[in-house]
């Protein structure tokens, strides 16, 4: 812990900082363009300079960079020599001699570092009178919006872009002061995690431009602490909402979770919260497919008689709902009556993937700890399509290993410039098997392409190799046993080795192959991490409720005399083929569907509920990793539309089941809930219960500088209404409130004075890219029940993959863009997303006598579909690749064997 | 018979006179604010504004007659009451002429002391039965304002009642025919005007409804009506203590060739503009000034006044 | 005693002095008869003016709306094909409205201006609301040349980049020109 003479003043910081860094942890304002906490220092913008002593005695002292300094034990510095501050204004000036004067046209403009940095630097008339440098901007997709002239060439976009996220399409051009950031050409960033540079980015070059349809300033943006629905790997984020619709997604920093970056599903899926496809009054069936309005107190008691009539009443959840709603559904039809809304085989993999968490001895990491694991192995999953965020964090790990031998140089892991140069090309360990190409490819040691069986057989024998214990693999070819030995030594050589996997291919062998690795590699002095993806927010949440599968369902409905059935935030069409969804719903009497979207499964309810979505409602999510977290609604709705749980409050209040007043507010249901599951009781402490008070104020979601409030509704009615109670949270729908910093689950926005950008983060954390001031957000609700060295080994090895003649292995391809089915009713996202296809090596093709591009015919158990060919280089033999979730497609039961042939009369 | 018409006459008469005259004293109040601040005052409602004060009746009677719930509704409604019906009873006693008036009691001063006295039962309850805390201050420093200013308004009054030999106060006018009590008792006349003016709580005095700290001090709570009875009987006092500083220290009635009664009705104008005058002129006291103001130069002045008076009475009577 | 003499004194002088007010000339202005002469920079009724070009000079920045201390300004930013940011909507709630002047000092397009117009009473406080179409005028108030267009580096329909005031033309970064 070294010491610090700032202004002559001691200060203790922590070990391995720069003076940047050091500064910052401690409050100062030090200004700073090329510096990112996550990226590290190159020193390129020199706005950073302090001024640094000798000794006591030296009174002339010279001008450093600040994140190019290291804070060691008796550095003197000064932030307020004349000198210094002098020759930051100066930096500045130079920077702002080319930037356009368009501040008021410009989206950063409210939350731009850049205006932060020139008035923290007093830097506020121009004095530059000569023609300003100007250049083109590229069309850069549906996400992003250019303005280059804005740029101050602090290379943080490409730093991010392409060292961090593996972009490639994207680069520095041009030279001295006509350095140019973009694209070779006008398109679509390739990158998965673009939309980042938005808020990288520190001046208004890269702008959001979903938000430009609809724009608003940050601080006319309502906003409360959200998580993201859209894959399970639960990152944090902050919703604003402006007139009534969600404007835009921004990150929010989790320490332990997504730290200060999201993917592009996440950010820009968000339009389904406005879209046309939204119901938000409770409606009723009038004629067979058609939904007509209808008063929700006329509604209630109906579907409440319904309820008390006697018949037995199902209920299907859903892995999209929260844990509250789903447990209220649970309660009001009865556990024996409870169906978790997946096909048995989802459910199956989803009680695998929990069970195999709580068993352990392999412990689960956070995304934090997956960055800092130093040899990966990841096992028949897609990560970038399935879990983005995640991907992303595995990209970092590759840097640990030869970063230990950068630090032996005496090389600080901040110093990104020095580090890159070291480094070169220098990866760590990172095995990936999977049928197909990954995005991640690029970093990996060694790729292993193979059908779903032969991905598990390569896990166990890996396991077995780490193992005796674990069994033997019967039967493994010669290079399958070469490469495990090399997966099996590298992992055992590695301080943090983690094994990644998930249920995207469908295989519980592949799941049990990857616990048995991270639970071979457990030692007493060494837990590896074992992350298993959840396909969606709630997927693992709603696996620790239990419940029966959609088959069983379907039993219950047309044997087991059930005649109703609420079906909670679920497209069952997504779910299973339609056939076997009409014959579910077809042998329902009733069908009451609470949900906020009207999907197919709308056309098909006698009554339609309009639920909350998670920017509308307050709910508790799970994600892969097991950490509950907890949505706080972010405005209020219009209409009927309120939480699930509460509609479901409402009709078992309805039915007679419990009294009007059961669960006023999300504590008590939470309550219950824990009371009911041991496993989950954890997630009471997921946020501060709603009567908490900090010295007896709320605490607002909006900003002080809200602006409109008596003229927003003043169209409508000229007398302004008061404010919205919320029950649920110690947060209020009004700039007034507690004016200070709020505990990290419970902060609705990070501002800070003279930091109005993202960047103000750095007065909320502890320390620089540290845990947020009393703790990250979130409570971990498993732990692995082994000690290390007791580990168990169940699942069958599968046999070798054998390509069976006129046949093919079809398994399932996530896109990050098009699996989703609520992110793809944002027309940002459906713009980047594929087109139905089916994948093809290109052995196969070949023997089809099939073209890129060409439709075939894919015959899976009588389903016929009729798909163009994609011919994907990678593929193995014998495996075809059909893309999961995409509109457009009916869902099959895959992977199955499916007959591949050319279209009739193509 | 036609002393008893008479007698009604004078009663009705003088009752007509004085209620209009307090709505009236309202509109003369602000236009002269208004001249001494260089305005205008109310001059749209009818020929100089005279209307304004119909306008005002009209509005305090039509206005909601509001009672708080949580006031104590029986003293809520009295209190407003009283202050007009003792404001109204001390002017029975007032000689406004030689043969105008309604009473003519021996005791007349008492008379009006007394009903003085009964006064701070308004207020006092007012503020208690308001159930508010600024009412209540209100109330509080009204009491403590009235009791302590009543003692030296009383003594500062023997001097004449000495002089005059009487506490009638027609026997009084009638001791002045030759020279006003204001020359030999000048300090009793300051010291009077001083005690009159906080009694009725009138700038710079007004510290009970000083709106700046207490909202409206007790009639913070009232409304209409019952507000207005208030502010009525504010200027029905005003114009009482000026009649009787007229009739005590200024000769009443007396005066050359106009009527007595116009006279009369002359001295108590001139004094009322001087209350406005104050007003516009003077800031509030603060509260530890107002008593020890009273307590420590009012009444020692009146005790002395007291003194001289009864040493020069007894030495002309010895003479 | 000798305080208590001058304080009396100086209460019977400013008794004398608020008396000879009598006399006098009143500043009351008897307004519906007579009209006040009002300055130009006088703080009242709000428009949205246009720059010299005819076109709406707001370009729905929001500053005014943040500025506003009562909030009573609320718009919606849109833009037309060409990348031209207007508003789609601007309300001023002149029911609250305090013509501080916050708005026109926070202004950076001198779109939005205060006039000495102040007679805008209604019977009904719902018709103090003003739309856009009640605020914009057809002329450019106050400031007769500015147009932020004109100054600002963003291109839109008319002028594309490097065609602002005091730019050069658009970097070819492909091409070898130092």
């Amino acid at each position: 812990m070294p010491t610090l003479y700032i202004d002559d003043k001691p200060h203790t910081v922590g070990d391995g900082l720069n003076l940047l860094e050091a500064c910052l942890s401690l409050g100062f304002n030090v200004p700073y363009f090329c510096w990112h906490p996550a990226l590290g220092s190159v020193g390129a913008c020199r706005q950073c300079a302090v001024k640094s002593f000798q000794n006591e005695q030296d009174k002339r002292g010279r001008i450093v960079m600040a994140c190019m300094t290291a804070a060691s034990e008796g550095t003197r510095i000064s932030l307020d020599d004349p000198e210094v501050k002098s020759f930051r204004a100066g930096v500045i000036e130079w920077l702002m001699t080319s930037h356009p004067h368009d501040c008021p046209v410009c989206d950063e403009g409210g939350e731009c570092h850049l205006q932060d940095m020139t008035v923290m630097c007093g830097h506020n008339y121009r004095d530059y009178r000569f023609p300003k440098r100007t250049h083109r901007n590229q069309n850069l997709g549906p996400f992003i919006n250019h303005e280059m002239n804005r740029c101050i060439q602090c290379y943080r976009c490409v730093r991010y872009y392409r060292d961090y996220a593996g972009g490639r399409d994207f680069d520095a051009q041009g030279s001295n002061s006509r350095v140019y950031f973009g694209r070779h050409q006008d398109g679509a960033l390739e990158s998965e995690f673009s939309g980042n540079l938005v808020e990288v980015c520190p001046t208004g070059v890269f702008t959001d431009k979903t938000q430009k349809s609809h724009y608003t300033r940050r601080w006319d943006l309502q906003t409360a602490p959200s998580i993201c629905v859209h894959c399970g790997a639960g990152c944090n984020i902050t919703p604003g909402e402006r007139y009534g619709t969600l404007r835009r997604i921004r990150n929010r920093y989790n320490g332990e979770v997504n730290g200060y970056f999201l993917c592009d599903r996440g950010r820009y899926g968000y339009e389904f919260v406005n879209g046309g496809h939204r119901a938000r009054v409770a409606m009723r069936r009038a004629e067979p497919g058609s939904l007509v309005p209808t008063a929700k107190p006329l509604a209630l008691p109906r579907i409440g008689s319904l309820l008390a009539g006697g018949a037995r009443c199902i209920g299907i959840g859903s892995p999209r709902a929260s844990l509250e709603s789903n447990y209220a559904l649970r309660k009001l039809v009865g556990a024996e009556n409870f169906f978790a809304g997946v096909t048995a085989a989802h459910q199956s993999l989803t009680e695998l993937t929990v069970h195999l968490l709580e068993r352990g001895p392999a412990q689960t990491p956070s995304m934090r700890e997956m960055a800092q694991a130093d040899a990966v192995l990841v096992l028949g999953e897609d990560l970038t399509n399935t879990a983005p965020r995640i991907a992303l964090a595995l990209r970092q790990s590759v840097l640990n290993a030869p970063m230990k031998a950068a630090a032996s140089m005496g090389i600080p892991d901040w110093n990104d410039g020095a580090l890159r140069v070291v480094l070169q090309d220098q990866k760590g360990p990172f095995f990936i098997a999977a049928p197909d190409a990954t995005r991640l490819d690029d970093i990996a040691t060694e790729t292993f392409r193979a059908a779903p069986d032969d991905i598990a057989r390569l896990g166990f024998s890996v396991a077995h190799l780490l193992d005796p214990k674990a069994p033997e693999v019967p039967g493994l070819d010669e290079n399958t046993r070469q490469l495990a030995d090399r997966i099996a030594k590298t992992l055992a050589a590695a301080e943090r080795p983690l094994v990644v996997s998930g249920p995207s291919l469908g295989s519980a062998s592949v799941l049990s192959a990857a616990a048995a690795v991270a639970n071979a590699l457990s030692t007493e002095t060494r837990r590896a991490g074992l992350s298993l993806t959840a396909p969606e927010c709630n997927t693992l949440g709603a696996g620790l409720l239990g419940g029966g599968t959609l088959e069983e369902a379907e039993r219950a409905l047309s044997e087991g005399g059930a005649e109703l059935v609420i079906i909670l935030e679920n497209d069952l069409y997504r779910r299973a083929d339609h056939v076997f969804v009409d014959k579910l719903l077809g042998a329902a009497k009733q069908v009451i569907l609470i949900d906020h979207t009207l999907n197919r499964t709308a056309s098909h309810a006698d009554y339609f509920l309009p639920a909350a979505t998670f920017a509308e409602g307050d709910g508790t999510l799970v994600n892969s990793e097991g950490r509950g977290q907890r949505c706080i609604q972010v405005f209020m709705p219009t209409g009927d539309v309120q939480e699930s749980w509460r509609w479901l409050r409402d009709l078992g209040a309805a039915a007679g089941k419990w009294p009007q007043t059961e669960w006023e507010n999300i504590d008590v249901i939470v309550a219950d809930i824990a009371a009911a599951f041991p496993m989950l009781k954890g997630v009471r402490d997921a946020a501060p219960l709603a009567s908490f008070r900090i010295a007896g104020f709320k605490i607002p979601r909006q900003s002080h500088r809200y602006s409109g409030r008596t003229a927003m509704r003043a169209k409508m009615d000229v007398s302004e209404p008061g404010i919205p109670t919320d029950p649920d949270s110690p947060l209020t729908f009004s700039m007034e409130g507690f004016a200070g910093p709020a505990p990290a689950s419970l902060a609705s926005f990070f501002w800070a004075p003279g930091w109005n950008s993202v960047q103000s983060i750095n007065k909320f954390q502890e320390e620089i890219g540290g845990a947020l001031m009393g703790g990250d957000p979130g409570v971990r609700l498993i732990a692995p029940e082994l000690e290390p060295g007791r580990a168990e080994y169940p699942g069958a090895i599968p046999e070798a993959f054998a390509p069976r003649p006129g046949k093919w292995m079809v398994v399932p391809m996530y896109h990050i863009h098009g699996s989703d089915e609520m992110s793809m009713l944002s027309a940002a996202v459906a713009e980047r997303a594929p087109a139905p296809h089916i994948a093809l090596s290109p052995e196969d093709a070949q023997l089809l006598g099939l073209g890129e591009g060409e439709m075939a015919e894919l015959n899976i158990d009588g389903e016929i579909l009729v798909l163009q060919v994609a011919v994907h280089a990678a593929l193995p033999k014998g495996v075809a690749g059909l893309p999961a979730g995409l509109p457009g497609m009916e869902p099959v039961e895959i992977p199955a064997w499916g007959a591949v042939a050319r279209r009739v009369g193509s | 018979m036609s002393g008893i018409l008479w007698h009604l006459a004078n009663v009705a008469g003088i009752l007509g006179v004085l209620l209009t005259l307090a709505g009236g004293l309202i509109m003369v109040e602000r236009r002269l604010l208004a001249l001494w601040q260089d305005r205008y005052g109310p001059n749209r409602v009818g020929p100089f504004g005279l209307l304004q004060v119909a306008a005002d009746m009209i509005k305090i009677f039509t206005k909601e007659d509001w009672t708080p719930p949580f006031a104590d509704k029986p003293v809520f409604i009295i209190a407003p009451c009283i202050i007009m019906a003792t404001v109204l009873m001390s002017f029975a006693v007032i000689p406004f002429g030689p043969t105008v008036g309604v009473a003519d009691l021996d005791i007349g001063l008492l008379f009006f002391l007394g009903m003085s006295s009964l006064g701070v039962y308004s207020v006092a309850l007012a503020g208690w039965a308001s159930n508010n805390k600024y009412a209540l201050l209100g109330g509080l420093r009204a009491t403590a304002q009235m009791l302590s200013y009543e003692v030296f308004m009383a003594l500062s009054l023997m001097g004449v009642v000495m002089l005059a030999g009487s506490f009638n106060l027609r026997t009084i006018v009638n001791a002045q025919q030759h020279l006003w009590f204001c020359v030999p008792q000048f300090l009793g006349l300051v010291v009077f005007t001083v005690a009159g003016i906080a009694e009725t709580h009138r700038v710079p005095f007004d510290l009970p409804e000083a709106e700046s700290e207490l909202v409206a001090g007790f009639h913070s709570e009232y409304s209409g009506m019952k507000f207005g009875m208030f502010f009525v009987g504010e200027y029905l006092g005003i114009t009482l203590i000026s009649a009787l500083i007229v009739t005590l220290f200024f000769g009443g009635w007396y005066g050359p060739f106009l009527p007595p009664l116009l006279w009369f009705a002359l001295k108590t104008a001139v004094l009322i503009c001087g209350f406005v005058l104050l007003r516009a002129s003077m800031p509030r006291l603060r509260y530890d000034q107002l008593m020890s103001f009273g307590w420590k130069i009012m009444l020692p002045t009146a005790l002395l006044n007291l003194l001289i008076t009864g040493a020069v009475v007894v030495a002309r009577h010895a003479s | 005693m000798i305080r208590g003499m001058e304080g009396t004194k100086s209460l019977l002088r400013s008794m004398w002095m608020v008396f000879m007010h009598s006399f006098h000339k009143r500043e009351t202005v008897l307004y519906p008869e007579e009209k006040p002469k009002l300055p130009a920079r006088w703080r009242g009724r709000i428009v949205l003016t246009r720059d010299p070009d005819g076109q709406e000079r707001c370009v729905a920045c929001y500053l005014c709306s943040s500025a506003c201390p009562v909030g009573c300004i609320a718009l919606q930013a849109t833009e037309d094909e060409t990348g031209r940011r207007y508003p789609e909507f601007f309300r001023i709630n002149f029911s609250r409205c305090i013509f501080c002047g916050m708005c026109e000092e926070a202004c950076p397009t001198n779109s939005i201006q205060l006039t000495p117009d102040f007679e805008m009473s209604e019977y009904n406080r719902q018709d103090l609301v003003y739309e856009k179409e009640h605020l914009l005028i057809n002329g450019v108030g106050k400031y007769h040349d500015y147009n932020f267009y004109r100054v600002a580096g963003l291109a839109i329909g008319g002028k594309g980049k490097g065609e602002a005031e005091n730019e050069s033309p658009p970097e070819d970064v492909k091409g070898l020109s130092l």
